[in-house]
């Protein structure tokens, strides 16, 4: 495989002394086996080569990005940014490239999923399938590898390499649907069956389902709900360009939320998935963002960080200048309780397995609209009691974990699906006073 | 460069495949965007590469690789085919691609300034003074213009003989003023939230004249801080033309989808509350609807010469006075329908897989205008610019917030109002459609971001639409 450090040394070594410079290079390998109808409908594989080139001359800054990698393309690349940068205004808020550090020595590969047959993503799809019993399954099975590398102009140079593979489905029973997931580092983790039992135990206890008045109702979170008011409140609150420019809920050191909510950024510890650096080259390091209810942290890139008057929490990716930087490695503090205690705790309520299609009116007040999808429950006197319509909800993400409204979290913490995709946020389930529904299955 | 995906092409049927197809791709784009006078980014990307396809009894395989050598192309053939044999463990039902002509053609996006020969400068001045223009209203924390355009050539060739070539160029931009409030952000988009995006050249963008706008656009901004909140209850519902072609993307565009209607995106996008056996029978709205999707549009986003499975652009009826009658498909969906392709099928790239989108879905212009349909509404809202967008997986039960909103009295386009939003379910807002603007208000919106697929993809689609009016709908839905 083409060596990715070797890429982006020599997007560097190109570059010379002409301008500041940082470049990172990918390579790797992504598959995914998807299915639809308990069949396999789509099978694709990639090899992947990518390399990103940020120059700035005399603050004059500007980035290109190519897939090709031989000495003339590079050239092109490099000849590219120098030319763009020297078009544009100088950037004064341009931070430099980043010094040279001490990258953390943390791999999250396992070597059996650098390149998985597809024969073996085939047969955990077949278990998913089977486990159902005649349902019928629809989903994903896929596994990726990918080397990376960073190189900059003042000598800081990392590479790591990661590994990820996740099982993603539903099971149908024609009027109902149920899901499970699985994301882990190793693909040998990922139990096709166990899988598929869930997701077919949601699904057939969904029959039969009731629509439900809007309103407020005490609610029990699966980890996927729980893991995507966490990516919304880290895309949307905890980014430091959202801070800088008003838009975010974050005020440091206020009590935003209950005392029971612990959220912090975690890319080293075992489990976790990613490389330890970021890129601009800043190492990667566990960021508290939420201790005892208390907000106690920004995620910054090298910008918004300047801007700030801090420094980088290793948070930069390559639009994080336009979108803001990202904590990406969430970790959601898990609770003593297990699931079935934090619904029996529930004299009336709902359970939720996922949301669907969550969009923000605004950032600000991180008002959420969105549905409940493959799984929504009653819950009477501590048991569920039957399935309900799918609501859509109208809830701010921070009210809902705000101080009094967070009544337990499970035991249960793993990786769970996101409204932003699987691997970034570890979650438990969690038990909250209230939520509000505002409309039922009929509008 | 047809010998690239030859090569591809060769090396899956020497794996055993029965049909294959391959791209290779090369795309070319630039994206500028600018805060407060200052440039964000200026981020340029170039990709090549092939993907190849291949089926393999019922079951299909997909493989890319930036690597253009013989032997790697040959590999990535053959390992399309290997990846499709492994899909057997859990296969389909036998498989047929519906039959379309084998051609060897070329197609090119008509247009008049090559977007990324336009001068860097000159882009650039232009942003920087439309966020200086804004900036100067007060409480406009936030001023930002963002400019993008995409240059893509392919080289398309199967296994039943199609050589196509096509060079596809699209063009757009917009910006935004966003007033920050004590507990609140506000914000106005121009021309629509995300920019418009058409194709063509840069002359798309000079047509829009951003200069002209920035100023009122701010204006509203701040305003808005001020503005009451949008009145909770059922009304009648106006919706500005950008803001009723979001309406069409996702509750008709999606909803059409044949991979949809056919649960192959069932655990993801989702499926759709349409039954194939209801075709030409179901009522999707009142007789004012008439939706066509049509990849012949000039300048409408999602215009092109031939899809990724290389069957050409066409004009397809989707929904008539009212009546659902068509769908969008692809060579294998539209076979298992028993219902001619639509040349649906498009890849996000050359390492994607090609699949079932968006081409241009609208809906064709009515004989009113928003100026009449205001006169006619005694007790309404108007609402423009869209600032968020949720829809079930069945594309059924929807909720929509705008930018801004005016209370409509006896007639009169009243007050301002902010956080104007709307719901409801999907043929029941469809059939309260009572007025509808002409075609001098039709536009070919366009939709830069519609992501479908895993792994993700986005496409590029079209939404023409003018005004239209609802005749009762619930709005000021809030947290």
């Amino acid at each position: 495989m083409t060596d990715s450090l070797d890429i982006a040394r020599r997007a560097i070594e190109i570059v010379g002394d002409r301008a500041e410079a940082e470049a990172v290079a990918t390579v790797g390998r992504l598959a995914l086996t998807r299915f639809a109808n308990s069949f396999i409908h789509q099978n694709v594989s990639e090899d992947t080569v990518g390399v990103w080139l940020r120059v700035a001359a005399d603050g004059r800054v500007a980035a290109l990005q190519g897939n090709r990698y031989d000495d003339a393309s590079l050239q092109r690349l490099v000849d590219g940014a120098l030319e763009a940068a020297s078009l544009q205004p100088r950037d004064e808020e341009w931070p430099g490239v980043s010094a040279p550090a001490k990258v953390p020595d943390v791999r999250h590969v396992d070597p059996a999923t650098k390149d998985v047959a597809p024969e073996l993503r085939a047969s955990l799809v077949r278990d998913f399938i089977d486990a159902g019993d005649g349902l019928l399954g629809a989903g994903y099975c896929d596994s990726a590898f990918q080397e990376q590398s960073f190189v900059n102009t003042s000598g800081q140079e990392a590479t790591g390499e990661d590994t990820r593979a996740s099982i993603d489905g539903i099971h149908q029973t024609g009027v109902s649907a149920g899901s499970a997931h699985q994301t882990s580092m190793a693909i040998g983790d990922i139990d096709g069956s166990a899988a598929g039992r869930l997701a077919a135990d949601r699904a057939r206890r969904g029959m039969d389902a009731f629509d439900l008045k809007p309103g407020e109702y005490e609610v029990v979170l699966a980890p996927e709900c729980v893991a995507s008011i966490a990516i919304f409140l880290s895309v949307y609150g905890f980014s430091g360009k959202a801070v800088n420019e008003g838009q975010s809920f974050v005020e440091l050191g206020r009590q935003q939320f209950d005392p029971r909510v612990e959220i912090f950024d975690d890319p080293l510890s075992t489990g976790a998935l990613g490389v330890p650096f970021d890129t601009e080259g800043t190492p990667k390091r566990r960021l508290g963002l939420v201790s005892a209810g208390v907000t106690s942290a920004i995620a910054h890139d090298r910008r918004s960080a300047k801007k700030a008057g801090a420094e980088s929490t290793g948070h930069a990716h390559p639009q994080s200048a336009v979108w803001g930087p990202v904590a990406t490695d969430l970790v959601v503090q898990g609770g003593d309780e297990s699931v079935e205690d934090l619904i029996a705790a529930v004299d009336r309520g709902l359970y939720m397995a996922t949301f669907n299609y969550c969009r923000i009116l605004d950032p600000k007040t991180q008002v959420v609209t969105g549905l409940t999808r493959n799984g929504t429950f009653m819950i009477e006197n501590g048991k569920i009691t039957g399935a309900v319509t799918n609501l859509r909800f109208t809830q701010s993400f921070v009210t809902a974990l705000g101080p009094g409204n967070v009544l337990g979290f499970g035991d249960d913490a793993r990786f769970a699906d996101s409204e932003f995709g699987a691997g970034f946020v570890r979650a438990p389930s969690a038990r909250l006073a209230s939520w509000n529904f505002t409309g039922g299955a009929e509008g | 460069m047809f010998d690239l995906p030859q090569r591809a092409v060769e090396g899956a049927l020497a794996a055993g495949a029965r049909y294959a197809d391959a791209r290779y791709v090369e795309g070319r784009g630039e994206s500028i965007d600018v805060l407060n006078g200052r440039v964000q980014s200026v981020d340029r990307n170039e990709s090549a590469g092939v993907g190849v396809r291949a089926l393999v009894g019922s079951s299909w395989g997909f493989f890319a690789t930036p690597d253009t050598s013989d032997d790697a192309l040959r590999h990535a053939g053959a390992r399309a085919a290997e990846i499709a044999r492994a899909s057997a463990v859990a296969p389909g039902d036998p498989l047929s691609l519906a039959e379309i002509p084998v051609v060897e053609a070329e197609y090119e996006t008509p247009h008049q300034e090559p977007p990324l020969e336009v001068s860097l400068s000159e882009k650039v001045d232009l942003l920087v003074a439309v966020t200086e223009t804004m900036q100067a209203v007060d409480q406009i924390r936030l001023a930002s213009a963002s400019l993008g355009a995409w240059d893509t050539r392919k080289w398309f060739v199967s296994s039943q003989g199609h050589r196509i070539s096509q060079h596809l160029v699209e063009t757009g931009g917009g910006f935004d003023a966003t007033a920050v409030g004590e507990a609140e952000t506000q914000r106005r988009s121009y021309p629509q939230s995300f920019g418009q995006y058409e194709t063509g050249g840069y002359e798309v963008i000079r047509r829009w004249d951003f200069a002209a706008n920035a100023g009122r656009i701010a204006e509203e901004a701040a305003a808005l801080l001020e503005a009451p909140e949008c009145p909770e209850g059922e009304k009648t519902l106006i919706l500005e033309g950008s803001q009723l072609a979001l309406q069409i993307h996702e509750s008709v565009g999606h909803a059409i989808e044949l991979d949809r209607i056919l649960g192959w995106e069932a655990a993801f996008a989702g499926t759709s509350h349409l039954e194939l056996e209801r075709l030409g029978k179901h009522k999707y709205g009142s007789e004012l609807m008439n939706i066509t999707a049509d990849a012949t549009l000039p300048g409408a986003l999602g215009s092109f010469g031939f899809d990724d499975e290389g069957t050409p652009s066409q004009r397809v009826p989707i929904v008539d006075q009212g009546i659902w009658v068509g769908v969008l498909s692809g060579r294998d969906s539209a076979s298992i329908a028993g219902l001619p392709p639509g040349g649906m099928v498009r890849a996000d790239g050359f390492n994607r897989l090609p699949m079932v989108r968006m081409t241009n879905v609208g809906l064709l212009p009515g004989d009113s205008s928003l100026e009449e349909m205001v006169a006619e509404t005694e007790d309404g809202v108007l609402m423009s610019t869209n600032r968020s967008w949720s829809i079930d997986d069945k594309r059924l039960n929807f909720q929509f917030g705008c930018e801004i909103g005016w209370e409509i009295k006896n007639g009169k386009r009243g007050r301002m109002i902010k956080n104007p939003t709307y719901t409801g379910i999907t043929p029941k807002f469809w059939a309260q459609l009572d007025m509808l603007a002409g075609e001098a208000e039709w536009v070919h919106w366009g939709t830069p971001n519609c992501g479908k697929g895993q792994p993700m993809q986005v496409a590029h689609t079209g939404h023409s639409a003018s005004p239209g009016r609802f005749a009762t709908v619930r709005v000021g839905v809030r947290g």
